[in-house]
């Protein structure tokens, strides 16, 4: 296995991710798609934009067409939302000091686009300019920051996701199925962005689409997760270094863009992972972007009281069965909420507890998978335990001495241990086995938000 | 169970909005003892491990035992014997009379330890409006191992209140203090209260009793160059001492235990023992180079006796691994185990007033943590600047 390893490694664009964990938990999908998340009541909120604020360019009782913007960014009128369906602008939800929450929009049965010229553009402007007018420029992000892209910079590589480790997510030749002719347009388009596309994809990748892409370079990568985040694989193949900038997209972005090309429709429409044991019968499904899920769930959720997440367990937001799906999501998970005190927890033995210590016995018993819940097992402390992070965390980044640099708001120190290279998910799996419950996404994400005003 | 909870519920009204409001952290300590609170994962990540701080530190507490239950019977077993009232051997040592001399000794011990230190801990948990930390169960524990027998309790208290204050609450609490607690309560009672603290009289509860002693191995070291006890008895641990400290064996399976779960790191141990080996080997090496007789005869003890022999193991497994005292980087930690060994030995042999190196060795190298951190953490950011100027060259 280890030499296997190494001889792999020794391969060019291979690469071997050796710390990291696959979370042991149940629900896992069925690798079909079986059926489509089908609403009325389509939501897009701002909040699922890092950093972004803002700017209405529709009012309520509007009409839209799959495509419309519906708001753009206060800092950069560029960057604009599109609509992911044609409808009624039903409302708009505002929160404290009429913060927009949420565009909420009915939809129409048949649906009609916003259609802009299909084809390829010919050059790097044309293809910029294409993609700004059809809406899609937010299927673009930027490192470092992790926020949609400047249109305006040079980016020194365009990296694209043709993976998935993320807990009970689909795998990318499930979701590509059918799909593999919009993929290569896609890819066509992406690759006119940057003088270099990085295509990622899994060691044992199958989907031809993904092994014989064509125009992009091509990286592997094995292991557990984070091994499939953007993250880790610009960190092993192109390192970001202060002042650059790389653009990045997932696979299933691409999909979009290549279905955009080949229409002229912007159609935001994903295979989705319908996952957790909250779910009766987990499987891969599609959705629109910002669908309402009571109406589906109804008859999806098992009856007890279960957490629904838009996204994994690991990063996703925890929007309820009434909510909406994230404009970028690709998985709905349905996890047990956590119940009620337990009695001694902290001290007595148990078998049915999961802990990447071995202070439980969950090591004894590697491949058993957990029904997780969202216990917390225990309260927020200081920070005590040392070298615990460092097993989940594949960067060539001291994990501690970042994160207490955030904490300080040291940006110097910041940017000196490596805060371009990360964004606030990849301390996801830190924060999963922190043992001292230690909120670290969330430090993490207002850190680099700060440092990214500071910069800008 | 449900009693327990409802108890807690009854009461709290009183310690939230009533008239008791400071005994908050203290109910809240006491029921999130009970019950694991039922918090649910509120910002990232949905699930979590099912460690936390409070099984963190009863790992170490368990780790502990094998050392604290010898430390009892060694108690006993030693001032029996100094008083003569039994022969030596191991026929004589787990007798009932032997455990309970200990258990009356070390008991108090513990329990004022954690009475004065869980107390300062409240105190600053209500100021400061925090939850008590859990970190102190563990020093509440190790302070007694690391005492001698025969010492007063009230020193005991005052030692354990200097070490919260001094060594911990002004440095901000858990988390942020430089020094190991247990050690600096040793420090302050070793250097506070001498007598109770060396000589051959405080090992055995003696000090109300004339004409025996019992001296440790190192105090006769220091003074003759040599000793009375074998390395086997020392290993074994059935020699006068700290009371957890005497029994290699006894802190061994503590050792396993620690690394066998992670919670102790054992790349701190590993590296040690190298130090402390090394430095016994150099020793040997020089020892003829010594004037004195005595030291050319304790430079040239076998320079494994040195892992045996004081409180070298306990202070490698249990004090030099305390993580927040310790380096935090990986790569330190070899560094700072490294260093605790070599300078324990050296400390030890080299200064006769200071029998024991393993306790300053530590200290001082808790200190030094810091700054060995400090040059592995550079390490990283001069990697990452040279990076960035071979791309732009």
């Amino acid at each position: 296995m280890y030499l296997c390893g190494e001889i792999l490694a020794a391969m060019p664009n291979v690469h071997i991710v050796r710390n990291g964990l696959d979370l042991p938990i149940l629900g896992a999908p069925e690798a079909i798609v079986d059926g489509h998340l089908s609403a009325s009541v389509y939501a897009v909120r701002p909040s699922d934009f890092r950093g972004l604020v803002p700017k209405l360019a529709v009012k309520e009782g509007d009409r839209v067409l799959a495509g419309d913007i519906l708001f753009t960014d206060k800092a950069n009128p560029q960057i604009a939302i599109a609509s992911p369906v044609s409808g009624e602008v039903a409302r708009i939800e505002r929160g404290d000091k009429r913060k927009i929450l949420a565009v909420v929009l009915l939809a129409d049965a048949q649906q009609s686009y916003r259609s802009v010229p299909s084809g390829t553009p010919a050059n790097r402007e044309d293809a910029i300019q294409w993609l700004l007018s059809a809406g899609a420029w937010s299927l673009i992000e930027s490192r470092p920051y992790g926020r949609i892209a400047n249109p305006e910079a040079q980016p020194k590589a365009v990296f694209v996701n043709g993976m998935a480790t993320e807990p009970l997510a689909v795998s990318p030749a499930v979701a590509l199925a059918g799909r593999e002719e919009d993929f290569a347009k896609g890819l066509q388009v992406v690759g006119l962005l940057s003088p270099r596309t990085v295509l990622s994809i899994a060691a044992n990748e199958t989907a031809a689409a993904l092994t014989k892409a064509s125009g992009v370079e091509i990286h592997q990568f094995k292991g557990p997760h984070p091994s499939g985040t953007t993250s880790v694989h610009i960190n092993r193949v192109s390192p970001m270094n202060k002042g650059e900038t790389v653009w990045t997209l997932n696979y299933q972005d691409v999909v979009v863009i290549g279905h955009l090309a080949r229409t002229g429709n912007l159609k935001l429409e994903r295979v989705v992972s319908l996952c957790g044991t909250g779910i009766a019968k987990p499987r891969a499904i599609t959705a629109t972007a910002g669908a309402q899920l009571e109406t589906f769930l109804s008859s999806e959720l098992k009856s007890g009281a279960y957490r629904v997440i838009s996204g994994s367990v690991l990063t996703g937001a925890n929007v309820g069965k009434n909510g909406y799906l994230g404009y970028y999501a690709s998985q709905i998970t349905a996890i047990p909420e956590g119940q009620g005190t337990d009695f001694f927890g902290w001290v007595l033995p148990s078998f049915a507890k999961w802990s990447i210590s071995r202070t439980l016995f969950s090591w004894l018993t590697p491949s058993k998978k957990y029904d997780l819940s969202t216990k917390q097992h225990g309260e927020d402390r200081a920070f005590v335990v040392t070298g615990v992070y460092d097993k989940v965390f594949p960067f060539d980044i001291l994990p501690l001495p970042l994160i207490k640099a955030m904490w300080s708001k040291d940006l110097e120190k910041m940017e000196q241990l490596g805060a371009y290279e990360v964004v606030a998910e990849d301390f996801a799996l830190c924060e999963v086995v922190c043992p001292s419950k230690q909120e670290l996404q969330k430090l993490a994400g207002e850190a680099i938000d700060l440092l990214y005003t500071e910069m800008n | 169970m449900k009693l327990f909870q409802n108890l807690f519920d009854a009461t709290r009204p009183a310690v939230t909005t009533g008239k008791l409001k400071g005994l908050y952290p203290l109910h809240n300590a006491l029921e999130t003892m009970f019950f694991v609170p039922n918090h649910n994962a509120h910002s990232g990540a949905h699930v979590r491990d099912a460690i936390d701080m409070k099984r963190t530190m009863i790992t170490v507490i368990f780790a502990l035992i094998p050392a604290l239950v010898f430390g009892l019977f060694n108690a006993g077993y030693q001032h029996h014997l100094a008083i003569g009232q039994i022969e030596s051997g191991w026929a004589n040592f787990w007798t009932l009379e032997n455990a309970i001399y200990g258990a009356w000794k070390v008991i108090p011990m513990i329990m004022v330890t954690y009475i004065a230190g869980l107390a300062i801990e409240i105190y600053f948990a209500y100021r400061n409006k925090h939850a008590v930390n859990e970190g102190f169960l563990v020093s509440g524990i190790l302070i007694p191992l690391i005492m001698p027998v025969d010492i007063p309790l009230w020193m005991v208290a005052i030692s354990t209140a200097f070490a919260v204050l001094i060594g911990k609450e002004v440095f901000g609490g858990t988390g942020m203090n430089i020094l190991n607690p247990a050690l600096t309560a040793r420090a302050f009672a070793f250097f506070a209260y001498p007598t109770y603290m060396s000589g051959d009289k405080v090992w055995a509860g003696l000090t109300q009793v004339d004409g025996v002693s019992s001296a440790t191995a190192l105090g006769q070291y220091a003074t003759t160059g040599t000793t009375d006890y074998s390395a086997w008895d020392a290993f074994l641990g059935i020699i006068p001492g700290s009371i957890g400290e005497t029994s290699t064996v006894a802190i061994l399976i503590g050792a396993i235990y620690l690394i066998a779960t992670g919670v102790g790191s054992w790349k701190i141990m590993f590296s040690a023992v190298l130090g402390a080996l090394t430095m016994g080997l150099v020793f040997n090496g020089v020892a003829d180079l010594m004037v004195s007789p005595e030291q050319q005869a304790y430079l040239a003890v076998p320079f494994y006796y040195h892992l045996v022999f004081g409180g070298f193991a306990f202070g490698a497994v249990f004090m030099a691994t305390d993580p927040v005292s310790a380096a935090h980087t990986e790569r330190g930690k070899w560094i700072y185990g490294f260093l605790v060994g070599v300078f324990s030995i050296m400390i030890r042999v080299f200064n006769p007033a200071y029998p024991e190196g393993v306790m300053l060795a530590i200290l001082l190298m808790n200190v030094f943590a810091p700054l060995i951190d400090h040059y592995v953490v550079e390490g990283n950011i001069t990697k990452r600047l040279k990076r960035a100027q071979t791309v732009q060259a």
